[in-house]
């Protein structure tokens, strides 16, 4: 299997110095999928900016893992609502009057 | 060069003691951090302001600075010429967030007073993707209609970009990789560009579909006939039906805008009829139209 996009989870874990135990508690979440490996943990490269954002809220605004995921489940809605507002705003230009 | 007042942005008394900072920062951090704000421009100002306004009092040697020197902030050049054999490289006290990607703006009275940012606070020497970037592209409708490539300039970098035909407006596309450089040899952050596609003056939009107003004779309307008209992607031929009524509207299948990503397909375009009555009549036409209004 390939593995170029791939970032072993061990590796990020100490590069970042976090606990390996909170990318597995992301991923019972939910949050974050894992892919196993010959026993070996990763993470797609894809990921990683998400996976980033968790360890910001985390380690540095304090905010437990329910709080992340209360946040994400929020900014999902708020993003699919700004999408909204858009289409609706290019929908709405269709009934003002020509300039 | 605007004053800042520290103790103003992170609401604090100036007899706060760090323990009042710090918990006054982490309130308002969860507030305003880019990360629990996305596209939110004031949020961002806001964190960099309360980022800064602790990287500043947490610290006693810059806090004392601050006091010292803040509103006259002119004079802090000064204060560092007669520092400057006594500087010791300051060892960072505070728990600054490191903001990661967040990080590197600095106002220009905090870069005047402390010549930009320490970098420190980190606790951990981590390798950090580099700051996304967003930038708004103008468009008109004809621009959005085919695809063009577009040369961009952000943050002094020359980027040529390729814009693919039907774009929608208020639409984001990413740049991976085109953002601000990685720190400590993280990967570079993306540049994110949204859309803001102009109104066209005879033409709307809506998604793939286009719709506009077509004016048309009385004689044609009534008698039927072939008219030309100008579309985006050049004129077209249109049979009119005998007897077309005012504001009656007809589609022309796949003449709309290109459809995003998918070559060689067209929404439709829809024309409505604005039919035009005659004005300043010869009295012979007046006598013709007294005729037909007895038959």
């Amino acid at each position: 299997m390939q593995t170029e996009n791939l970032i072993s989870i061990n590796e990020f874990c100490i590069n970042h110095n976090i606990e390996i135990s909170f990318i597995r508690s992301l991923h019972q979440t939910g949050l974050i999928e894992i892919t196993t490996i010959e026993e070996k943990f990763f993470i797609d490269t894809g990921q990683l900016q998400q996976l980033e954002k968790f360890i910001r809220l985390y380690y540095e605004l304090d905010i437990n893992l329910e709080g992340i995921e209360t946040i994400h489940h929020l900014l999902k809605r708020i993003n699919s609502l700004q999408d909204e507002i858009v289409a609706l705003k290019n929908k709405l230009r269709l009934y003002e009057t020509y300039e | 060069m605007t004053f800042l007042d520290y103790y103003k942005i992170l609401g604090v008394d100036k007899t706060a003691t760090l323990k009042e900072i710090k918990s006054a920062y982490r309130r308002l951090a969860r507030k305003y951090h880019p990360d629990l704000n996305p596209n939110d421009t004031n949020a961002k100002k806001n964190f960099q302001q309360i980022n800064e306004a602790n990287e500043v009092l947490s610290d006693p040697e810059k806090r004392k600075k601050y006091d010292q020197y803040g509103k006259d902030w002119q004079h802090a050049e000064q204060f560092e010429n007669a520092k400057q054999y006594q500087e010791q490289s300051s060892n960072f006290h505070g728990a600054s967030y490191s903001g990661a990607q967040f990080e590197g703006d600095f106002s220009d009275f905090f870069e005047s007073m402390f010549g930009g940012s320490t970098g420190a606070g980190r606790s951990r020497q981590v390798k950090y993707r580099g700051e996304d970037y967003t930038a708004e592209l103008h468009l008109d409708l004809i621009d959005a209609y085919k695809t063009h490539k577009q040369t961009l300039t952000v943050n002094g970098k020359n980027i040529r970009i390729t814009i693919p035909a039907g774009i929608e407006n208020g639409q984001t596309i990413k740049i991976a990789g085109h953002g601000g450089q990685g720190i400590n040899g993280g990967p570079n952050g993306d540049l994110y560009i949204t859309f803001s596609i102009a109104n066209h003056p005879k033409i709307k939009r809506l998604r793939n579909d286009l719709y506009t107003t077509l004016d048309l004779d009385l004689y044609t309307a009534v008698l039927g006939g072939e008219i030309t008209m100008d579309t985006l992607n050049g004129k077209v031929k249109l049979k009119v039906k005998p007897e077309t009524q005012n504001g009656s509207k007809v589609k022309l299948k796949g003449k709309g805008f290109p459809v995003y990503k998918n070559e060689g397909q067209f929404g439709d375009l829809y024309v409505t009829y604005a039919i035009k009555i005659p004005t300043n009549l010869t009295d012979k036409q007046k006598a013709l139209f007294t005729e037909l209004s007895k038959l």
